[in-house]
């Protein structure tokens, strides 16, 4: 593909992650100040939110966005890093085979750890 | 017939941290790239120990008790600082990526200008936004562990 395409995603991935990423933050690192999505109240690590969260089919959705663009986002950039520093071609060849390996295969980790979370039992 | 010349990048990755004449800009531009390595990085290992809460409350608990020390308290503030200026920061280069706040073309006339300085208010406004981020997250992180 070529890069600029690839550069529009990147762009494109950005606003995704900027929407998500901001909602995640909200919820994980303003917990106190605005109290979202955190059902049992204390801390949005605590085992009730998280499963409260996790078996909603919203968050299911979302954190499988977020994760397929913060994914593409990332790496891409590193990609470019590492490609901007002139490698030879068998070596850039190389950085873009384990990037996207590297990629799918947490992509694929990810998404399931979502779905497999969103059919996790309900608290007694 | 067009040959297309291999250019080495012949200051590497030092070339990234000295900025020479360059202004604020360009140490935005470094900050941009150091941050969005330190929230992959992050992320990378997030995806993992998120992962965790499939295996049940017992695990969750264990594995939440592992990062709550100081350090990785202080190291996940720090992310949220980065995201935070990495955001910002991002929005500002989309706007510019779209012709906005570069000014419009004029001829060059001696003095010469350069768009940087209608680029510099939305820096700054951008910078000071990002502050207002990080202090709302310092506030959020003192006020949970009083």
């Amino acid at each position: 593909m070529r890069d600029r395409t690839l550069w529009t995603w990147h762009i494109a991935a950005g606003v995704v992650i900027l929407v998500f990423l901001g909602l995640h933050m909200a919820i994980m690192h303003m917990s106190n100040l605005l109290g979202l999505f955190n059902p049992a109240g204390g801390r949005p690590v605590e085992w009730a939110n998280v499963l409260a969260r996790s078996q909603s089919v919203f968050f299911m959705v979302t954190y499988i966005v977020l994760l397929g663009a913060a994914l593409f986002h990332g790496f891409y950039g590193l990609r470019n890093i590492l490609v901007e520093l002139s490698p030879p071609p068998w070596l850039k060849t190389t950085v873009n085979a384990v990037l996207l390996i590297g990629g799918l295969g947490l992509f694929a980790l990810g998404t399931w750890a979502a779905i497999a979370a969103n059919h996790l039992p309900h608290a007694a | 017939m067009l040959t297309q010349k291999h250019r080495s990048n012949h200051l590497g990755i030092w070339g990234w941290l000295g900025g020479g004449r360059w202004g604020f800009e360009r140490y935005l531009y470094i900050l941009h790239r150091v941050t969005g390595l330190g929230v992959l990085a992050y992320f990378v290992l997030h995806i993992g120990v998120t992962s965790m809460r499939t295996l049940g409350p017992s695990v969750w608990a264990r594995t939440m008790a592992q990062v709550e020390a100081p350090i990785f308290v202080l190291g996940e503030y720090l992310v949220f600082v980065a995201f935070g200026f990495h955001a910002v920061n991002g929005i500002r280069l989309v706007l510019l990526e779209l012709g906005i706040s570069v000014g419009k073309p004029f001829e060059p006339v001696y003095p010469y200008r350069t768009s940087v300085h209608h680029q510099r208010p939305l820096a700054i406004a951008a910078m000071l936004l990002a502050v207002v981020v990080a202090a709302l997250g310092g506030v959020n992180l003192l006020s949970l562990h009083q």
